[in-house]
């Protein structure tokens, strides 16, 4: 079970139409291989964010599959095209089936 | 002759390429969200003899470094603030007290951090700000005492001197506090260790200049606890003493000793009219 997990972005809060706006997301997440062994020798647990989608109005944007090399907190900042107002909806998948969700209103004008 | 010439105007141009690099701060504005305008120099406070500007250490990164300060989003040291953030708000020890439940809100402490350390008017004390947290720590809240430079320490630390982000440096150095401040000053310019090198030697003498790979500042701690990227943690100023004087080839002072309390009020007053930038990002 994976502790500490908070999801941030940051998404301006106004665009103009077709503008192309910088989107940063973070999570904080302790993202463990599987490949680790603590201090027995026992192998500790995979435990990581397995995929991080974001859609706008129901349309996908990004739908990224994350790999145990991936490490911890993993930061993800990519561009989007906001052709008018709406909602992004960030979505983290958990390896324990924990689901993250964050949600950002961008007003075009 | 001819070849004379040759190899002396050579020797002036690498000359000319070789001195100005990295021979200053650059002249780069610190702005911290697009809005938060800081003082990365200033004229010297009157205290200081040989320097007659004073420097944050930002000044001296690479413009990458620089960048992860820039944005609150982007800077590394956020993530230990917001577990302080909520350890401040979180029951802990034998009272059932937390932090929130006698200071309140954390904005409260606003101007506390461009003001420590202090001299505790009752013990006649120097104080840091790890020293008021532990104090609340053992007997108020009756909990665990924090080591120096634990994560939740220093975090704590981050988070009560990101109130006052922005602020001036201004710790006093006269009254109760001038034997410290006296004491915190001869260890400054004394020189330590086999290599015989005294804070002085580099942060004064020899700012702007590279010690093999790294740019020298002035040293200053206005930014911290500051998220080193070699360490990927945030660092004490006491654990940066510790690291400085070891590199002197020198046994160095314990974190949280008297020594470094009252070298930590000269270092800071060396820094007086220079923004808090509480947490900064260095490399």
């Amino acid at each position: 079970m994976a502790e500490g997990v908070k999801p941030r972005v940051k998404v301006p809060k106004t665009a103009s139409a077709g503008e192309a706006v910088t989107i940063k997301t973070l999570i904080s997440h302790q993202m463990e291989s599987g490949q680790r062994k603590d201090g027995d020798g026992n192998v500790i647990p995979r435990s990581i964010i397995n995929r991080f989608v974001v859609d706008f109005n129901g349309q996908n944007v990004i739908d990224v599959t994350l790999e145990p090399a991936i490490s911890t907190n993993p930061y993800f900042e990519f561009e989007a095209i906001v052709p008018e107002s709406g909602e992004f909806t960030f979505t983290w998948y958990d390896d324990d089936g924990s689901v993250y969700e964050d949600k950002q209103t961008v007003d075009v004008s | 002759m001819r070849k004379t010439i040759a190899i002396s105007s050579g020797a002036m141009a690498l000359c000319l390429l070789v001195t100005p690099a990295l021979a200053e701060p650059d002249e780069d504005q610190l702005v911290i969200n697009g809005d938060l305008e800081m003082i990365t120099e200033a004229d010297a406070p009157d205290h200081l003899e040989y320097i007659s500007t004073i420097y944050s250490g930002w000044r001296f990164r690479t413009d990458d470094t620089q960048a992860f300060q820039m944005d609150d989003f982007d800077n590394p040291a956020m993530l230990t603030v917001d577990k302080a953030a909520d350890a401040y708000s979180t029951v802990e020890g034998d009272a059932g007290e937390s932090c929130a439940s006698c200071h309140g809100d954390v904005e409260s402490f606003a101007g506390l951090g461009a003001t420590m350390p202090k001299v505790d008017e009752e013990t006649g004390k120097l104080v840091v700000m790890e020293d008021l947290i532990n104090e609340c720590r053992t007997e108020r809240m009756q909990a665990d005492a924090w080591t120096w430079s634990g994560q939740d320490m220093q975090g704590m630390v981050a988070h009560i001197g990101l109130q006052s982000r922005g602020m001036p440096v201004n710790v006093a150095i006269d009254g109760p506090a001038e034997p410290f401040w006296q004491q915190g000053k001869d260890m400054y310019y004394t020189r330590f260790g086999q290599l015989e090198l005294s804070c002085a030697n580099c942060h004064e003498d020899n700012y702007g200049n590279m010690i093999r790979a790294d740019h020298l500042s002035q040293g200053q701690t206005n930014g911290f606890p500051v998220y080193r990227l070699k360490q990927a943690k945030l660092i004490s100023r006491h654990n940066r003493f510790r690291g400085c004087i070891r590199d002197t080839r020198a046994e160095t002072f314990a974190e949280g000793s008297d020594e470094f309390r009252a070298l930590e009020l000269y270092v800071q007053s060396r820094g007086n009219g220079l923004s808090v930038e509480t947490p900064a990002v260095r490399q």
